[in-house]
């Protein structure tokens, strides 16, 4: 990195008003959450029999969407925490992003799975008649605690850049002033504070580790708690937490490129940083297709009757489609473009972490719903609709106004708040400085 | 309910209700003066009636007011159960051809919507050349009941008598338990149930099941609110082949309505066995192998089916 004056990195960093295409796609978002609303108002009022999921197929998009979400977040800890703690230094500008990532994606994971419930207006039952038994609640508590470590993650760093952004508060002309000073006023950079913040942060990142693996674990644990064929394996939860840590670095390789055309950050979302994201994105594509190799090949080996109709579903049947494109998506073609050093590059990097993000929500899909529809006893004495599931246009709406709730979040936090750390950036070049 | 044959638990609480308005009631608002029941003339019938503070009250039979909405068993005592049993039913293969007289009546008796099938009868064929057979399924009331353990607020238990239940007052509409059951035995009320006012404003009962509320889970009951009476499931005595045999593994006895069997005996001599033993799921519905048949294998069922799609599209 370059050596650029405080004064030169501050006002680089503070947040931009949006610009025309800034406008744009803010409007689009909301556009798109409006619809998604829309959606759920008609299936708050006729109830789920708006979507396409009957008896066999009962948990479609909605379900599959909730575990995109939970996987995406854990690029959260993955940034933040694993980097933090093995002094990983050239991840510093991309803490925030992956952090903002992780709150807004389990925010939505939060929403998705009460769209997704029956009775939503009895939502308190699960804090009235909770039963710790049963993997949902395990779900409750990890998830909120996941979210609470991960807004704090978000807001230690932040509390000395908002001491700067109000300092700078004339130059930027800022109207969201009020809200930095409730928000990180009593923040005075202090010797003691500094302290302080930096034991928290430290605390938090170790303890955000293994609620970060609880996370995603217990949720493949909704499934590989069953019986089901395509569910019930030991290999669920490495295999979810592995797919998760590659989608989420595939988000960050995204946001990156689209926040560093944005905000022309060329110097402080270098080069390098894409390169280094580059090949740790490769390495977690290898992890996971060696779980995929686990999870799908040795049943395959057997072909057991209740798995033969579900594996050869996915690999030659009605899903083979899908199933295919979802593995080279995720997985073959990441590692064919990253390989490369030319690959590497910003934008070719940007080409393959939008491919992981794609690709891994068609795999939550095929994760979810053929294991439904190949069940113990074969379908029947129900209509024909409930032999197949293709979704409804109000759980597309819904899924796809979560999702662009999510970047809503992400874009409106770029917009009131640094998205690189102001504060710890300048650190890192002081050392350089002194180096 | 009927009133006529109006149980006497029925009567004890209708009396405790009309005793706690006479001790809870001061001179200052007599609930018998003149001025309150200008309404209801004295029949002259008196009853004997137990008061709260137990003694024994006579009152007049015209002052007792029918409590119409009450339900059959608090829902405290429907997750307890009826002590000291455990309820078992026997399906006998060989004598199901695919009547369906037990889901008509089943789907009747609970007012499910058109489409939802709490029994279904099954045409099985276990491999290319082993014999095709008829296989009604109910809710296998299991003794390790999968859907019981991911439920997140017990609104699915076992009960002390084995059988399991829902409470579709407390019901979230996760579908977990639906996951859960390896027999496919759930089914999701996705609309609203279309059901006559009458029944849409009962109160629930998780004995009687009914009625069925839209966002919850349902599934066979084990007609716990006829088991209750000492009488037995719809099923069973809605079947003319004798196939569905119900009964208490307590006393060892299960019928089927006309004939009467010690379940151990039967199970023993007719090879008896349960369906997905190696789940560990341990079910309290047993069947008989599908042999000596009364009825040959016919699935008129898929043409019947095959039909009904043409004519729809």
């Amino acid at each position: 990195m370059e050596i650029l004056a405080r004064q030169k990195i501050i006002s680089d960093l503070l947040p931009k008003k949006f610009g025309w295409k800034g406008k744009i796609w803010v409007a689009v978002l909301i556009l798109i959450c409006m619809i998604g609303i829309f959606a759920y108002i008609r299936q708050l009022s006729s109830g789920l029999i708006v979507t396409s999921m009957r008896d066999y197929a009962s948990w479609g998009i909605y379900i599959s969407n909730f575990v995109f979400f939970v996987a995406i977040s854990l690029v959260g800890s993955l940034i933040t925490a694993v980097l933090r703690l093995t002094n990983v230094h050239w991840s510093t500008p991309l803490t925030r992003i992956a952090e903002i990532i992780a709150v807004s994606a389990i925010t939505f994971a939060s929403i998705i799975i009460i769209v997704d419930m029956g009775r939503p207006d009895r939502f308190y039952n699960l804090f009235l008649h909770g039963r710790l038994q049963s993997p949902i609640i395990w779900d409750v508590i990890v998830i909120t605690t996941y979210f609470f470590i991960s807004l704090l993650l978000l807001y230690f760093p932040l509390l000395p850049d908002f001491n700067i952004m109000l300092q700078a508060k004339k130059e930027a002309g800022n109207r969201f002033n009020k809200m930095y000073a409730f928000l990180g006023s009593f923040w005075k950079n202090t010797p003691k504070q500094k302290k302080i913040s930096r034991r928290s942060i430290n605390i938090l990142s170790i303890t955000i580790i293994p609620v970060a693996f609880a996370i995603h674990t217990v949720t493949s644990w909704l499934f590989a708690t069953t019986y089901r064929p395509g569910w019930d394996s030991t290999n669920f939860g490495a295999y979810f937490i592995s797919g998760a840590f590659l989608v989420g670095a595939g988000a960050v390789l995204v946001a990156m490129y689209v926040f560093r055309r944005a905000y022309e950050l060329e110097k402080y979302i270098t080069i390098d940083n894409f390169d280094r994201m580059g090949k740790i994105v490769v390495m977690l594509a290898l992890v996971y297709l060696y779980f995929n190799v686990n999870e799908f090949l040795v049943p395959a080996f057997k072909m057991k009757k209740t798995d033969a109709d579900h594996l050869l579903g996915l690999f030659t049947g009605e899903y083979s489609g899908v199933f295919w494109f979802a593995i080279s998506t995720s997985m073959f073609l990441p590692i064919l473009i990253l390989i490369n050093r030319k690959g590497r590059k910003p934008f070719p990097a940007f080409i393959a972490g939008t491919l992981v993000v794609v690709g891994s929500w068609f795999k939550r899909y095929l994760i979810v719903t053929p294991t439904l529809l190949h069940p113990f006893l074969p379908m029947h004495d129900v209509p024909e609709s409930y032999r197949h599931y293709f979704p409804s246009w109000e759980e597309w709406a819904i899924a796809a106004g979560s999702l662009a709730g999510m970047v809503l979040i992400i874009t409106i936090f770029a917009r009131i708040f640094p998205i690189i750390p102001i504060q710890e950036t300048i650190e890192e070049t002081e050392k350089h400085e002194k180096v | 309910m009927n009133t006529n044959d109006s149980s006497r638990r029925d009567f004890i609480v209708t009396g405790l209700l009309a005793g706690a308005t006479l001790t809870g009631c001061s001179s200052r608002h007599n609930p018998f003066d003149n001025e309150a029941n200008t309404m209801i003339r004295p029949s002259g019938k008196m009853v004997k009636l137990l008061s709260v503070n137990g003694e024994v009250i006579e009152v007049d039979e015209a002052f007792l007011k029918p409590v119409p909405d009450l339900p059959p068993v608090s829902n405290t005592e429907a997750r307890i159960g009826i002590p000291g049993k455990k309820f078992v039913m026997v399906i006998d293969l060989s004598r199901c051809k695919s009547v369906k007289a037990c889901q008509t009546a089943c789907n009747h008796a609970h007012d499910l919507n058109p489409g939802e099938n709490w029994i279904k009868v099954y045409p099985m064929q276990d491999a290319e050349h082993t014999a095709p057979y008829w296989e009604p399924t109910t809710c296998m009331h299991c003794d390790e009941p999968p859907c019981v353990k991911v439920c997140p607020v017990d609104a699915t238990f076992k009960r002390e008598d084995g059988i399991v239940l829902i409470d579709s007052d407390r019901c979230i509409g996760c579908r977990f338990c639906m996951a859960a059951c390896p027999y496919s035995t759930r089914v999701f009320n996705w609309e609203a149930p279309q059901l006559p006012k009458e029944i849409a404003e009962k109160p629930y009962s998780c004995e009687t099941s009914v009625p069925q509320k839209i966002g919850t889970v349902g599934k066979c009951d084990f007609c716990a609110d006829m088991t209750r009476k000492g009488e037995l499931p719809h099923c069973v005595s809605a079947c003319p082949n004798g196939v569905f045999f119900f009964g208490d593994m307590v006393e060892d006895t299960v019928t089927n309505g006309a004939e009467t069997f010690r379940f151990s005996d039967l199970i023993r001599d007719k090879a008896g066995y349960r369906l997905m033993e190696d789940l560990g799921t341990k079910p309290s519905v047993y069947y008989l192998p599908p042999v000596n048949r009364n009825f040959p294998f016919e699935n008129k069922d898929d043409q019947q089916e095959e039909k009904k799609e043409k004519i729809k599209s």
